[in-house]
């Protein structure tokens, strides 16, 4: 036997070891690239930096997670995971029946021009789509415009928490909408009918039969939501006032750099990393991973 | 995928402690290794140097390296005086464009890596890239045009440590005062209009720590007891009182403005009538019809001054002190300051501006007096060792701290 064939005879007979070698390049990558930079960063936030030279300080001290507990840093915590809990729960509520009409009721037609609708803003620049909302929000802007000539007054919430809250909404709602489209399309029709024949009616088919199928959905496509708000810096620096609008994102953005403070922003980078470990537990236990 | 599930979940608690105990553990092992014999940190109240500052600069500028990379604000490396450069020089220029202070930092790291020659930092960052050893000392005989340069910024404290020079000044300019002349029919004479009730919600200021020192300046007229002389230079308590009126001042601001098209369309829309702004604020504002003026107030204002600053690891210095030479021509220097809006370094280049647009020299206040420079505090980074060589001033980092505590 040549050696070729002598290789590819053992590869076959070992299952475990063809494995091994497929999986070890995309591995290797996972541990050393995105693994390893996760741990360093980790690593960062016990150590300190010297006040006069600058520099970092290799010494363990949790300083950088008891500054954690220092005003204002809690209140920015709790006002970025109620802004991601908000936007999650409006972008269920308009996804819920936006991804029902794609999966169940549109014709394969009217399917296909909404998906390209939904995806259509992902191809545009996030800068891009955040200053649009910058024109629409701001004092005489698209919006103060509408509500002028309708006498309404205006307005005027650009730079609140509240114009965070609607460009967050919409920068992620695709996220949103797929998986909950996912979900919708595939329970079997059959369902459907067995709910019927049983003598269910359509609210208690939606309550009893659709909503449990599509839950994981939600749960899916809320992973999404709320892990990209609780992360974002760009639109509390652009569409925030800067009083009272701080989020975890920009506050480490703010500490890296000039600042220099590289461990409190790894500290604080924790706290996110440390709440989505709890979000996914409870994801977990609604069966969200099966929906992805 | 239900089966299994028991072992699963063990897998993963076990995948689980080891995760969160791997940081702990190289934590440790890093600590250590840093701590050992010979790698402890020198005591920190001898007085700190600029690690770079006995590297010999070059006695002569050679033949250039025919390449030229350069860290810059946008609008620093304009075609109308870049392509003249390129010409007379044969050093192509490539140029990657920073959006902060901080980001400049970030990518001078490590001596500019090798990679970058020169960078046009603001005060604010320099002695941060100089006593990081990012930047490096430059013969400054080697650049004719310096001594045209106004004197007081030929060795100024935000590029120059000892007598030695990191760089050679660019251009500058005041952060003053803007009002609305609806509101304000003479220019307001202090600073004390942006800490007013009476202007409540009607009022703006820069989202940057360096504000501090804007309050910082304000007291040092106001409070005299709290002894302010550099309003960089900030111990406990001189800090505290700034941060205390910068939180005071809070619920009186409309918007903490990040980008200076957010002031512009704030002042144009009606929705603040005075303001920390840059001259650049209203000269865009007056070209547009808006009713403003801008001043700088009694109490002096701070500013900024931007240098070029040479990298340790410069892979083209030849090439780098012919753009330093270059750049502070009066021609380059009109050039820069009338597409820029900002104020010229070079003294001579008053009469050029005005050939290229009429009235710029007026409008960006380069033909001043020094007098009226004089009242200008130039940024510069807050560092814990102050000048009179005590260790007792507040640095950066507390800054930015104050800072996140001061917008919420």
């Amino acid at each position: 036997m040549t050696g070729v064939a002598r290789l590819s005879a053992a590869l076959w007979r070992r299952a475990w070891l063809r494995a091994a070698l497929t999986l070890s390049p995309p591995l290797a990558w996972f541990l050393v690239i995105y693994l390893a930079s996760l741990v360093v960063m980790l690593v960062t936030a016990f150590w300190t930096v010297n006040p006069f030279t600058n520099n970092l300080q290799h010494q363990l001290s949790l300083t950088n997670f008891a500054a954690l507990f220092d005003a204002p840093i809690p209140a920015i915590i709790a006002r970025t995971v109620l802004i991601a809990a908000l936007v999650t729960i409006t972008d269920a509520v308009i996804a819920l029946p936006f991804a029902y009409f794609m999966a169940r009721v549109a014709t394969p037609r009217v399917r296909n021009a909404l998906f390209v609708a939904v995806l259509l803003p992902l191809w545009a620049s996030y800068l891009a789509r955040v200053y649009a909302w910058i024109v629409i929000l701001t004092q005489d802007g698209t919006l103060d415009w509408t509500t002028q000539h309708l006498g309404l007054g205006s307005p005027n919430i650009a730079y609140t928490n509240l114009a965070m809250g609607i460009v967050f909404c919409y920068i992620w709602l695709p996220f949103m909408i797929l998986p909950i489209y996912g979900a919708f399309e595939r329970i079997p029709d059959s369902y459907f009918e067995a709910s019927a024949d049983l003598g269910a009616r359509n609210p208690r088919t939606l309550r009893s039969v659709v909503l449990p199928l599509v839950l994981p959905g939600v749960v899916a496509g809320s992973i999404f939501t709320f892990s990209l708000t609780l992360g974002d810096f760009i639109t509390p620096l652009l569409i925030g006032s800067g009083s009272g609008t701080n989020l975890i994102g920009n506050v480490i953005y703010d500490n890296i750099g000039l600042a220099n403070n590289l461990p409190f922003a790894a500290a604080l980078a924790v706290v996110p990393i440390v709440i989505m470990i709890f979000y996914l537990l409870g994801a977990r236990a609604l069966g969200a991973f099966e929906a992805m | 995928m239900r089966y299994k599930t028991f072992s699963r979940k063990k897998g993963q608690r076990a995948a689980m402690m080891v995760a969160l105990a791997l940081p702990l553990v190289i934590a440790g092992w890093v600590g250590g290794a840093a701590a050992s014999p010979g790698a402890t940190a020198k005591s920190t109240s001898s007085a700190i140097t600029p690690p770079t500052q006995n590297m010999a600069p070059q006695k002569s500028i050679g033949k250039g390296e025919g390449q030229l990379n350069l860290i810059a604000w946008e609008g620093y490396a304009q075609p109308e005086w870049v392509k003249p450069f390129e010409n007379q020089t044969g050093c192509t220029v490539n140029v990657k464009y920073a959006g902060t202070s901080s980001e400049m930092v970030s990518l001078m790291a490590n001596g500019g890596g090798g990679q970058y020659d020169l960078v046009s930092a603001s005060g604010d960052a320099d002695l941060r890239l100089i006593y990081g050893g990012d930047v490096k000392p430059v013969n400054i005989k080697l650049i004719p045009s310096w001594s045209q340069l106004r004197p007081f910024l030929q060795s100024p404290d935000f590029n120059t440590i000892n007598g030695v020079h990191y760089g050679v000044s660019l251009q500058f300019g005041p952060n003053d005062l803007l009002y609305s002349t609806k509101v304000f029919p003479k220019a307001p004479t202090s600073w004390s209009v942006i800490y007013s009730k009476k202007y409540s919600g009607k009022i703006t200021i820069p989202n940057n720590p360096i504000q501090i020192a804007d309050a910082a300046l304000y007291l040092s007229v106001h409070e005299p007891s709290l002894g302010i002389k550099d309003p960089y230079e900030l111990t406990e308590p001189q800090f505290t009182a700034a941060v205390n009126l910068l939180k005071a001042e809070r619920p009186l601001i409309k918007d903490y403005w990040s980008l200076a098209s957010a002031e512009i369309s704030l002042f144009a829309n009606g929705e603040v009538v005075v303001g920390a702004a840059w001259p650049y604020q209203t000269g865009q504002l007056k070209a547009e019809g808006a009713k403003v003026g801008d001043t700088i107030p009694s109490e002096g204002a701070t500013g900024w001054a931007d240098s070029w600053l040479l990298a340790t690891k410069a892979p083209h210095p030849n090439c780098a002190y012919k753009w330093m030479s270059y750049i502070t021509t009066p021609q380059v220097q009109a050039e820069q300051a009338v597409s820029y809006g900002e104020t010229p370094d070079n003294s001579l280049a008053c009469p050029l501006m005005n050939k290229l647009q009429k009235g710029s020299c007026d409008s960006l206040h380069a033909n001043e007096p020094d007098a009226y420079f004089k009242t200008i505090k130039f940024w510069k980074t807050p560092l814990a060792q102050c000048d009179n060589g005590k260790n007792d001033c507040v640095p950066f980092q507390q800054w930015q701290t104050a800072w996140t505590q001061i917008t919420g």
